[in-house]
């Protein structure tokens, strides 16, 4: 049956016939479609997924961790707040035709107007929506230039933990893979539905907004929903397994969104929304395939098969950081990645993380350009990770083999509800 | 722009609510509404405009309706013979075509979408390509949709092809008396005016550079930069003599060229450009090419100028990117009053991406000239680059829209 093209099954599920997730309901749960086995079978289990663009939070942040990202920054280039109004509009229209697995505009990606180029690119034709989320951020200068410009009217909005991450130890940052006015988080369990997804954004925002930098990011490492088993990073270790999940309503309330206490009247428009802070990590790939297997425990804190703590236990069992093993020193170590990242040695807080392994090739010197693209939900990145990343930068044993080359902070608007898009409550 | 004279071909355009143009031109909530609306209820995609069935074979033609209510039709026509045929809506004295789609092969499925008025038609099926077709009265009642004024369009595609057509005559003309002027200056050693002339003169070719490509046998004589040559290709042209006035970036132990060699190369070039002319002289231009060339030009911007890669001895690339852009506008400006009376919206989206463009080109103006493309710096050849690919999108409708 390869017959069943992407407009006929969602003519199937607009019937009923499917049971796909097609924007109607504001939760964000997942429907398997039962019809896999016709969509391109090679392309792997969970295809046939779709969920709601709309809600009262964006998809893409407790959604369960799709296998491929695609990330993408922009400028805005235009000086009218009226066209990025309607950009955004836009895109939220496009964003929300492309995560139930329509093309991006009305027309049709292979026939109607014979001299006009095509209204969607058309490289996820024939493809089930595979999960699609796409998760829309604003950078701090979309609120103010960095010389102080109110370029939309936005400057007196913007919240005060929007800004520039600080300079953190051991940064090495590189412009052109940081920052951002806008960013478009595009998650899926097909790598060719995220790239679709950005590019077709990109195409509608140019003359209004332009990319500054993307990454393409594999192999989730992350673990949002406990329907998941905990995936790996490009170290071989387990990531991800003391993760906020979905089901963890009170710690995403605590940990995630911005609740209605941290706002006030200017920044209202925030409650319901979270920050996103993304940071590319390039790990230093070769040194650490030499190190030793006691080495890379002791490091990270845990052991490299199950992921358990090395005060022992499982993977799930909490750390003892207390533990003392020969010579009275702590099994975990004081350097020790788990103890830096625990909540207990952070006042508390937690994080969603949902970052994905990425590799670019290589660098000039023949390695590997690889790393983790580190993306990360909080409630406020001024108790949430700045004083975490200070300290883990300064003292973390990972970071010998960690450098921090990218980085960007973006707002994220809580979702958009049905007729709405994403960002309105900051232009009302 | 292809040269060759090709049929005037009804585009097959539906509306498209994600337009930039429309988007800045809609009162926006309203508009969103409706967007979201469409969104949200459309899952066939694309049904929007009345769908018609249409089954060709070889005998027959079978319309899924004989009757629709007015506005934006579409039909989709499923060739099922053995034959390639054409589909065609006609007016009510069977000679006028309202619409019609080509080539259609066995086993292919084509759209034809047409904006269509009430009143009395015939559709018709043409297998083989040839005879009147295979037809049927067809009725469009009246739905009170407010279709767009149609002017008289014979008259203004006439316009513009007459003005274009003259442009070009035109541009040749001065191409031709500057490259005999730039002929005798390189001969004569006179490096520095030669030197001078040369982004002067060449911006003349490159303000109808897709109609001077057209001609395969002249482009790589006259165009070719030496990066694109294949092993054993002559270097010969406009680039053969940039390289040989501005030898700072050649390869090491570059040898310049003798006066014998000079005039050689130079005398080629301007036998090469009177070629150019006389083949112009006469040429002829149909809306869809004038269309077409416009965004080929911009094209041309994308992948040689804003990258610094066409003048690659002299880099005067700001000169060509000028003279890209003067081509494409005066395409543009040239089927505008036509495209006013199909898409107000994206004549004035493309009118303001062009001045927009135009405000950076002219911040790099120095002297008689353009600042050198060296002297460029990341962010203002960015800001170039997001301002082509700004024009480019609604460009790249231009044709359809004004075929539609």
């Amino acid at each position: 049956m390869s017959g069943v093209s992407r407009r006929r099954l969602l003519g199937l599920a607009g019937a009923g016939a499917g049971g796909l997730a097609l924007g109607v309901g504001a939760a964000a749960t997942a429907a398997a479609t039962g019809l896999d086995d016709v969509l391109r079978p090679d392309r792997g289990a969970g295809d046939g997924t779709a969920y709601p663009f709309h809600g009262p939070h964006q998809a893409g942040i407790t959604t369960p961790a799709q296998d491929h990202l695609h990330f993408a920054a922009f400028d805005v280039t235009t000086t009218s707040r009226d066209d990025l109004v309607a950009m955004l509009q836009a895109w939220s229209v496009a964003a929300e035709r492309m995560t139930r697995g329509a093309p991006a505009g009305e027309g049709d990606p292979a026939s109607g107007a014979y001299d006009a180029p095509p209204d969607d690119t058309g490289e996820a034709m024939d493809l089930p929506p595979a999960g699609l989320t796409i998760t829309i951020g604003f950078g701090p200068g979309l609120f103010q230039t960095a010389d102080g410009t109110d370029r939309f009217g936005l400057a007196a909005r913007r919240p005060a933990s929007l800004e520039r991450l600080p300079h953190f130890p051991a940064d090495a940052l590189d412009p052109a893979r940081s920052d951002g006015d806008l960013c478009v988080q595009a998650c899926a369990d097909d790598p060719q539905v995220a790239v679709h997804a950005v590019r077709n954004l990109a195409r509608i925002a140019f003359g209004t907004a332009s990319l500054r930098w993307s990454q393409l990011g594999f192999g989730r490492t992350a673990t949002t929903s406990d329907e998941q088993v905990t995936p790996r990073n490009l170290f071989g270790f387990k990531d991800g397994t003391a993760n906020i999940t979905a089901q963890q309503d009170d710690a995403l309330a605590e940990h995630v969104w911005v609740p209605d206490a941290d706002t006030d009247a200017s920044t209202a428009w925030l409650a319901g929304g979270s920050y996103l802070v993304a940071r590319r990590i390039a790990m230093t790939i070769e040194p650490w395939d030499r190190t030793s297997l006691r080495e890379q425990e002791a490091v990270v804190g845990r052991t490299k098969g199950e992921g358990a703590p090395l005060s022992g236990g499982t993977e799930h069992d909490e750390p003892d950081l207390a533990m003392a093993g020969r010579g009275g020193l702590p099994l975990v170590a004081e350097n020790a990645h788990v103890r830096l990242a625990h909540p207990s040695t952070n006042g508390g807080v937690r994080m969603l993380r949902r970052g994905y392994n990425y590799t670019d090739g290589i660098t000039p010197l023949g390695r590997l350009d690889a790393g983790l693209f580190f993306l990360a939900f909080v409630r406020d990145p001024a108790t949430h990770y700045v004083p975490m990343q200070t300290r883990m930068s300064a003292q973390d044993g990972l970071m010998e083999y960690l450098q921090h080359v990218g980085s960007g902070l973006f707002a994220v608007p809580p979702g958009a509800p049905e007729g709405g898009w994403v960002g309105q409550q900051l232009f009302a | 722009m292809n040269a060759r004279p090709t049929a005037v071909r009804p585009a097959l355009l539906r509306p498209v609510l994600l337009r930039p143009a429309a988007r800045r031109a809609a009162a926006v909530p309203a508009a969103l509404s409706l967007v979201l609306l469409a969104g949200c209820t459309d899952n066939s995609e694309g049904t929007g405009a009345g769908a018609l069935a249409v089954d060709a074979t070889d005998s027959s033609c079978e319309v899924s309706e004989t009757e629709a209510p007015s506005g934006t039709l579409r039909f989709a026509v499923t060739n099922t013979g053995d034959e390639v045929t054409e589909f065609y809506l006609l007016a009510e004295d069977g000679l006028r075509i309202v619409g019609e789609v080509e080539n259609i092969a066995p086993g292919l499925s084509r759209d034809l979408v047409v904006a269509t008025p009430p009143g009395e038609y015939f559709t018709a099926c043409k297998p083989g390509m040839v005879g009147d077709g295979i037809r049927a009265a067809f009725t469009v009642t009246d739905s009170g949709a407010d279709l767009a004024p149609t002017g008289d369009e014979a008259v203004l595609v006439e316009e513009a092809s007459t003005a274009y057509a003259a442009y070009v005559r035109d541009q040749t003309e001065q191409l031709l008396a500057k490259t005999q002027q730039f002929r005798d200056l390189y001969v004569a050693g006179s490096d520095d005016e030669a030197r001078a002339l040369y982004p002067d003169a060449r911006l003349h070719w490159e303000r109808i550079e897709t109609v001077a490509e057209s001609f395969g046998d002249l482009d790589p004589s006259m165009d070719a930069r030496e990066a694109d040559l294949a092993p054993g290709d002559e270097f010969t042209g406009w680039h053969r003599l940039e390289k040989d006035l501005w030898p700072a970036e050649a390869e090491a132990g570059y040898v310049g060229l003798d006066t014998a060699g000079r005039t050689e190369m130079a005398d080629r070039l301007v036998a090469d450009t009177q070629e150019l002319y006389d083949r112009t002289r006469d040429m002829t231009f149909t809306a869809d090419q004038i269309g077409n060339g416009s965004k080929g030009l911009l094209d041309e911007v994308a992948t040689g100028k804003v990258t610094g890669e066409e003048e690659f001895f002299s880099h005067t690339d700001l000169w060509d990117f000028q003279g890209n852009v003067d081509g494409a506008r005066v395409g543009f400006e040239g089927l505008e009053p036509l495209l006013r009376t199909k898409d107000e919206a994206l004549a004035d989206e493309i009118a303001t991406r062009f001045d927009e463009l135009q405000v950076l080109l002219d911040a790099q103006r120095s002297g008689d000239g353009y600042v050198l493309y060296t002297e460029l710096d990341e962010a203002e050849v960015r800001g170039l680059s997001d301002a082509v690919n700004a024009l480019s999108e609604p460009l790249s409708r231009l044709t359809s829209a004004v075929l539609a």
